[in-house]
């Protein structure tokens, strides 16, 4: 994926969210003695929510979140 | 507070597919870790991808606050998705998911060993297949469109006074607003199903966040395409034949990634 990591700032946080996506909603999860499994998703993606929503400058983009595709 | 070397964890990036004397290129793991192997003895070609990983930092309690915080998150998954990027040409590659991390190498195994016939068979529909996504959008020329329609009643509202002229732009401009979603979002619907007939199998995610992209479009489509390699071309051309055909909606291609997002036995 040399597009990605060869791209700028701006192209970097697009990529992040890509690959967001795809490492904690995807990817084997295999349980056992496994100190934690990230199995619950829904909890990161709400704890990362709260992070966003908490913060200053990203205030402005707040309501869209909930639009009609949140 | 116990030392690194007291709370050693394991932490696995991917499963490969590639044999005992897999050579791996020299790539850093989360917190700089040096990645190696860990042969699956009796597992056939079975190799995971691993790192030691301190506790301290990546055991259960520090995970749950580390993953709260948003640049330690991107740090650890770009040096997950490093490795397993450096690692996918060797054979085929068996993500985990992000933050996969056991107390020990003999725990890892164990936990390997009791699910080999699903990982078998996942490793066996990945095989010389590639991820590919593909994200749409709102196009912004039909928000234009919109803005324009609305332009004549401005003239007519002047007079019947400013309070009212603000409610019918208002309405309009929501009205306007929700047409183009609702047109971007047919035609996401139906890009998808024409993707659907180029690909080995799909998947849906969810609509990014605004906040974590910084996309002011809608996001109406962020699907994910699992492709046989020979493919690609032929699935590239039609995201872009796709995208020219319909105004309402604005399509981009990311990828090649591993193929994180199929995994599992429904994808």
């Amino acid at each position: 994926m040399a597009s990605v990591s060869a791209d700028r700032l701006p192209a970097q946080r697009l990529a992040l969210v890509d690959l967001l996506d795809r490492v904690l909603a995807g990817g084997v999860v295999i349980t056992g003695e496994i100190t934690l499994s990230v199995a619950d998703v829904d909890l990161v993606t709400i704890s990362l929510r709260a992070l966003l929503a908490s913060s200053g400058a990203l205030a402005g983009d707040a309501e869209r979140a909930g639009g009609p595709y949140g | 507070m116990m030392s690194a070397a007291d709370r050693p964890g394991i932490w696995v990036y991917a499963l490969v597919d590639a044999g005992d004397d897999l050579t791996l290129p020299t790539v850093a793991g989360v917190a700089g870790a040096p990645v190696r192997t860990a042969p699956l003895r009796g597992h056939g070609s079975l190799t995971a991808v691993v790192s030691d990983a301190d506790l301290a930092e990546f055991g259960e309690d520090a995970l749950r606050s580390n993953l709260e915080d948003l640049d330690w998150l991107a740090a650890v998954a770009q040096a997950h998705h490093g490795v397993i990027e450096a690692v996918a040409h060797l054979g085929t590659v068996l993500p985990m998911r992000l933050a996969t991390v056991y107390a020990s190498e003999a725990s890892m195994r164990a936990a390997v060993a009791g699910r080999e016939p699903g990982l078998r068979a996942a490793m066996d529909r990945l095989r010389s297949r590639t991820e590919w996504g593909v994200k749409g959008y709102v196009a912004p020329a039909g928000e234009t469109a919109a803005a324009r329609a609305t332009t004549p009643q401005v003239a007519d509202d002047a007079a019947a006074g400013s309070g009212m002229a603000y409610l019918r732009r208002r309405r309009d401009a929501l009205s306007a607003q929700r047409e183009s979603w609702q047109g971007a979002a047919d035609g996401a619907r139906a890009a998808h199903a024409e993707l659907g007939r180029h690909c080995a199998a799909s998947r849906l995610h969810p609509p990014q966040s605004p906040q974590l992209s910084g996309r002011k479009e809608a996001m109406v489509l962020n699907g994910a395409y699992l492709l046989d390699n020979d493919r690609a071309a032929e699935f590239s051309a039609a995201v872009a034949a796709l995208n020219d055909s319909d105004p309402r909606l604005r399509l981009e291609l990311t990828g090649p990634w591993p193929p994180y997002s199929f995994t599992a036995q429904d994808a």
